[in-house]
């Protein structure tokens, strides 16, 4: 049994179909990218794990759980994070507290223990803390602890989401295009970042990317996308020489 | 310049980051005890007004500015912590029980109305709210054997511990102050925990509130549970420092003085509730002032510039009637939001911020400190 696994997952709007009838699995401790043309239903799939949308029909399974019908929340419970295309962070919040935000699966005081900020909440706020810097020293945050995310330009916005999601010390982790909007320097520190999220934290990584340098730096696997539907499944050369994708991509 | 080094965890969670702040509370603290013994027993009275407005303040602040959810229903959900008090008080409950009981039950209230609230966004929320202040108004003026309709409640003085405290007494001033502490210390604590920061998430993205694991919809009726029970706290409060309470006393107006008291405090700080609270306070007095001498003032300079007795007569009729006319007050808060939002986004609170920041780097301060720059606006959201 597959770690994760999606079944005939679909998702119509209307006449539209996003996502067509797609099945694919990941194991656990790979990194598996999906990569598409615009249009392709690359995002969709990641806003069906998390729930944003609700697949018209399929199944997703976690850990041979069926989280089809998990609310969105619950899924980030389970110990699956992501990141988002267009950066969704607290912008009126300091990078640690949007840090903190990410520690909140593992919150487990009461609202009046809280209120009196009770020994016990002051002893999770410190381990949660504890937790955070080693995010913060894994990706270089140490200048930004105390800014806040509206004042940040874009590449270091796109990092902090990253370190959000590592807070949250998921199992599985959906990062959607890590590298759209950073330059060359940036995209290679993202390259090496997911890959000692593999080794290091042993985290497994499913990405939707456009940047074929860092899929190719990074990847196990890559699932080719075009309508909603699978083109081609398999390692990176493999999916790159595969005659639909080079269609899809060049028109043929 | 003071410079702060963090050497441990503790640094962030502390309320009090260094000695300075321990030194200026402190000192406020005193002053605050010693005014009652120093101060007229009208300006006494009015500190009991500003720590109520401040209590509501903060209630809406932990609702609006940290949830991010607008309310102008708070008038309706002090009404019912005054109501709930005054009703209880009839058949001799002790203080110390209504005084819960009444914040309890607009805490369920609160809850109960944040349900619907959970669909809407915005300006629907708004106008949602403002029908639950109207239904409540309407009850409290129809359920005539439970609060007497219009005719109003007299609430008695309040008893505690075997003794009767008069609402212009010290001890009730303390009591209000107490209130307003607890609640601030009480926020303050829940905000460096994380329900607080769960309520900041929702504010900025509820979606990837959702995808960090908060429970988005729990988190808001928490919200509005936990507001509307302060504010019910405040109520019974209030209640008896008015010691007659009507229903025409929770309108429209009253919370908008409440979006008042943290719009014009500013920057979603509880200094700014309280700034806020001071000022709407305030501002009754200066009214009362207006109406009271400003026309002879305006009368005797035009009489000093040359107007005869006839026509400086005729304009200090005219100033008086304009002075004393209905709707005044509601036009006069309007011009002020309106100049706030323009000119001082910040509030009283950002305003005080810039003063200290001008001594503090005296003469080194630049205007552009304050400046925000938007360095990266977004494309589109997920709702």
């Amino acid at each position: 049994m597959s770690y994760f696994r999606a079944e005939n997952l679909s998702l119509h709007f209307g006449g539209l179909k996003a996502v067509d009838a797609v099945s694919f699995a990941v194991e656990k401790g790979e990194i598996l990218s999906i990569i598409g043309p615009n249009g392709a239903g690359k995002s969709s799939i990641f806003n069906l794990i998390s729930r944003i949308y609700s697949p018209t029909s399929g199944k997703i399974f976690f850990e041979d759980q069926d989280i089809t019908q998990e609310p969105a929340y619950g899924i980030a419970r389970l110990g699956i994070a992501r990141t988002f295309q267009n950066i969704e962070l607290f912008e009126n919040a300091t990078v640690l507290s949007n840090l903190l935000v990410g520690r909140h699966r593992h919150s487990t005081t009461q609202l009046w223990q809280e209120l009196l900020f009770l020994p016990s909440v002051r002893a999770c706020e410190k381990a949660h803390r504890r937790r955070v810097e080693q995010v913060i020293e894994f990706l270089d945050l140490e200048p930004y602890r105390d800014k806040l995310i509206s004042g940040l330009p874009y590449g270091v916005r796109k990092v902090i989401e990253l370190a959000r999601a590592l807070c949250s010390e998921p199992k599985l982790i959906l990062l959607d295009e890590p590298s759209s909007g950073l330059n060359v320097e940036e995209t290679g520190d993202m390259s090496f970042w997911i890959r000692d999220m593999k080794s290091e934290l042993g985290i497994t990584v499913l990405m939707v990317e456009h940047d074929m340098t860092l899929v190719n730096r990074v990847s196990d696997r890559v699932i080719a996308l075009n309508y909603g539907r699978v083109l081609a499944m398999g390692s990176v050369t493999e999916v790159q020489h595969h005659p639909d994708v080079i269609a899809a991509y060049l028109g043929a | 310049m003071r410079f702060l080094f963090k050497t441990d965890y503790e640094d962030d969670i502390r309320l009090f980051p260094h000695s300075g702040y321990v030194f200026s509370y402190g000192t406020l603290l005193v002053l605050l005890v010693v005014a009652p013994f120093v101060l007229s027993s009208y300006l006494v009275s009015q500190l009991v007004f500003v720590c109520i407005y401040a209590t509501v303040g903060v209630a809406l602040l932990i609702l609006t500015g940290f949830t991010g959810q607008a309310s102008l229903g708070h008038a309706a959900f002090l009404a019912i912590g005054a109501y709930t008090a005054a009703y209880l008080q009839q058949f001799n409950v002790p203080f110390p029980v209504y005084f819960l009981v009444a914040g309890l039950l607009t805490g369920v209230v609160g809850a109960l109305v944040g349900f619907p609230a959970l669909r809407l966004q915005g300006i629907y929320l708004v106008i949602a709210t403002i029908s639950f202040a109207f239904i409540v108004e309407e009850i409290l003026a129809r359920w005539e054997s439970v609060t007497r309709g219009n005719e109003g409640m007299r609430v008695k003085a309040l008893q505690l511990l075997g003794t009767s405290i008069s609402r212009d007494s010290p001890t009730f001033y303390f009591l209000c102050l107490a209130v307003l502490i607890l609640t601030i210390v009480g926020t303050l604590n829940l905000l460096r925990s994380p329900t607080g920061r769960a309520f900041v998430a929702i504010r900025d993205s509820e979606t990837a509130a959702r995808s960090m694991g908060i429970n988005v919809s729990l988190y808001k009726v928490k919200s509005f549970a936990i507001s509307a029970a302060i504010t019910g706290f405040a109520g019974v409060l209030f209640a008896h420092k008015l010691s007659f309470i009507s229903p025409e006393m929770f309108t429209l107006q009253l919370s908008i003085e409440f979006i008042i008291v943290i719009l014009i405090g500013g920057a979603f700080s509880l200094h700014g509730a309280v700034l806020g609270a001071i000022f709407i306070v305030m501002i009754d007095p200066f009214l009362t002032y207006l109406k009271d001498d400003l026309p002879g003032m305006i009368a005797g300079v035009a009489a000093a510039l040359g107007a005869g007795s006839a026509r400086a007569a005729h304009i200090q009729d005219s100033v008086a009637a304009f002075a004393s006319a209905n709707g005044l007050k509601g036009a006069i808060y309007g011009v002020i939001i309106v100049l706030f939002v323009l000119f001082e986004p910040l509030g009283l609170y950002g305003r005080w911020l810039k003063i200290k920041r001008f001594f503090q780097l005296f003469p080194l301060y630049k205007r552009a400190t304050f400046k925000r720059q938007k360095i990266y606006v977004k494309s589109e959201r997920n709702r």
